[in-house]
């Protein structure tokens, strides 16, 4: 930060245009003139144009921040839309990046924007951060949290404007600063998959990436600015459902393997692996000891007339929305109610994509169950598959 | 005391975002913690009996792994322990 604010030398003349946009701008002491010519600038990464990217972007945008860098592969899906709001009904389909640049570029035609149409990799990471001054990081995996991490530290304390989501609640810092602590001193290893259910299968309200990417954006401009007191070494804990905001210590981590005195970690490593994430070959026939079946193959066995017991494994709203008329028992009652399923039974496990389902297979073979298979992509895999009039979710 | 539960471990404390227990060290209240809540247990610690890296506890406002004592802090009624696991949602 303190390099960003030294920086006065030949900053960027604003025309008349651009004066009359930034006026509510100018005429705040905490920014004036100055500050705005900082702005303009700047120069900020954004890893990820969903949920949390979209206010952020918007925001950065608006705010006249010079130079943004925009990283993306996917398409647009209308499941996007209840809360990436840079995205519109017309751009499902569309590459994202391309999306969103075009709504930046209407929104201010002063900024730059930098397409990166990549997914972010140790092998490119370091040389895409490195005309970059900040980067937000709005991913929405756990190897991408530290690869952004990694890569901030490792290119001289580029600072990380944090955020992530979970259901109704969200969690903000800034990271990587030259004296702060990063997200390896707050979270030193990440979960094992599957522990911890992405948006796609736990579900997030759809406002709450807008709450946090609106406080990345924040922490961005303050940080360009120089002013205010920044998220650094403070984690930021927003729960939407009771609207209560909490704020807790985080420390540097002197034994930090990336940040602290002696580095053990310090070149970009293969985070997927890090993470636990085995590379996914063609549908296993096993998962860590489960046998695995596509709904295609479960269908064949229950046309033949094959004595199956299938049981779902979702939350009984996600069984209002679709079923195929399995029981329920919900993953986290499971352990509660297994006196009421036929250990010398088949049982084909069921949840929204295969994750619950698969820990829940893990759960009843530990407790004894001899013959429990996963449907490997869940109830979304048979809507694909085998009767595409169900909905999706 | 009060033991805050995050969102993606509610479902095995019986769906509550807060859980009250009587105790006088940080260990002893997630003793008594999953003593109610058994299911928490494996969630919260390694085979080992540790706790789990992706797992922090605050103790008001503060990391425990910072504390001096630790785990063996003593804790009053008035105090909180919140429980943030790593989330990576973003989507």
């Amino acid at each position: 930060m303190a390099t960003l604010a030294e920086e006065t030398v030949a900053l960027p003349q604003l025309d008349n245009a651009e004066i009359a946009r930034y006026s509510r701008h100018l005429i705040l002491p905490e920014v004036g003139l100055e500050g705005q010519q900082k702005l303009k600038a700047a120069k900020v990464l954004c890893v990820g144009t969903g949920g949390l990217g979209a206010p952020l972007l918007y925001y950065l945008a608006a705010a006249g921040v010079g130079t943004i860098g925009l990283i993306d592969f996917d398409v647009v899906d209308e499941s996007n839309l209840h809360r990436q709001i840079i995205h519109t009904t017309a751009d499902v389909g569309r590459p994202k990046i391309d999306s969103a640049a075009d709504k930046l570029k209407a929104l201010n035609p002063h900024v730059k924007i930098v397409k990166h149409e990549t997914m972010l990799t140790s092998a490119n990471a370091l040389e895409i951060i490195k005309d970059y001054d900040i980067v937000a990081d709005g991913t929405d995996n756990f190897p991408t949290r530290y690869l952004v991490n990694d890569a901030c530290v490792m290119s001289g304390n580029k600072p990380n404007a944090y955020a992530s989501i979970f259901r109704f609640e969200g969690q903000a810092s800034v990271f990587a600063t030259k004296d702060g602590p990063c997200y390896r001193c707050l979270y030193p290893e990440p979960p094992p998959p599957g522990l911890v259910p992405s948006c796609a299968e736990g579900g997030v309200l759809g406002i709450l990436p807008g709450l946090l990417g609106v406080i990345q954006a924040t922490e961005v401009v303050k940080l360009i600015l120089g002013k205010g007191e920044p998220l650094i070494g403070r984690l930021l804990l927003a729960d939407a459902l009771n609207t209560k905001f909490r704020e807790l210590k985080l420390r540097k981590n002197p034994d930090c393997p990336v940040c602290g005195t002696h580095p053990t970690i310090t070149k970009l490593i293969d985070y997927q692996q890090f993470c636990g994430i085995v590379p996914e070959e063609k549908p296993a026939a096993m998962q860590n000891g489960i046998p695995q079946i596509s709904p295609l193959e479960l269908k064949r066995r229950l046309d033949a007339g094959e004595d199956v017991f299938i049981l779902d494994v979702r939350e009984p709203h996600e069984y209002q929305i679709v079923n195929i008329g399995a029981p329920l028992i919900p993953l986290g009652e499971l352990p509660n109610r297994l006196g009421e399923l036929d250990p010398n039974r088949e049982i084909v496990i069921h949840c929204k994509t295969g994750g619950r389902s698969q820990r829940a297979a893990e759960l009843l073979k530990q407790s004894g169950f001899k013959n429990v298979v996963n449907l490997a992509g869940g109830i979304t895999g048979w809507a694909t598959d085998v009767d595409p009039k169900l909905p999706k979710y | 005391m009060k033991i805050f539960i995050p969102t993606p471990l509610r479902e095995y404390a019986d769906k509550q975002d807060a859980v009250q227990v009587k105790a006088q060290t940080v260990s002893d209240a997630l003793d008594q913690l999953t003593t109610q809540h058994p299911n928490l247990k494996r969630h919260l610690y390694s085979e080992e009996g540790k706790l789990r890296a992706f797992v922090n506890v605050y103790l008001n406002d503060e990391d425990v792994r910072y504390l001096p004592e630790k785990e063996a802090t003593t804790v009053s009624e008035t105090d909180s322990l919140s429980i943030i696991p790593s989330i990576a949602g973003g989507c």
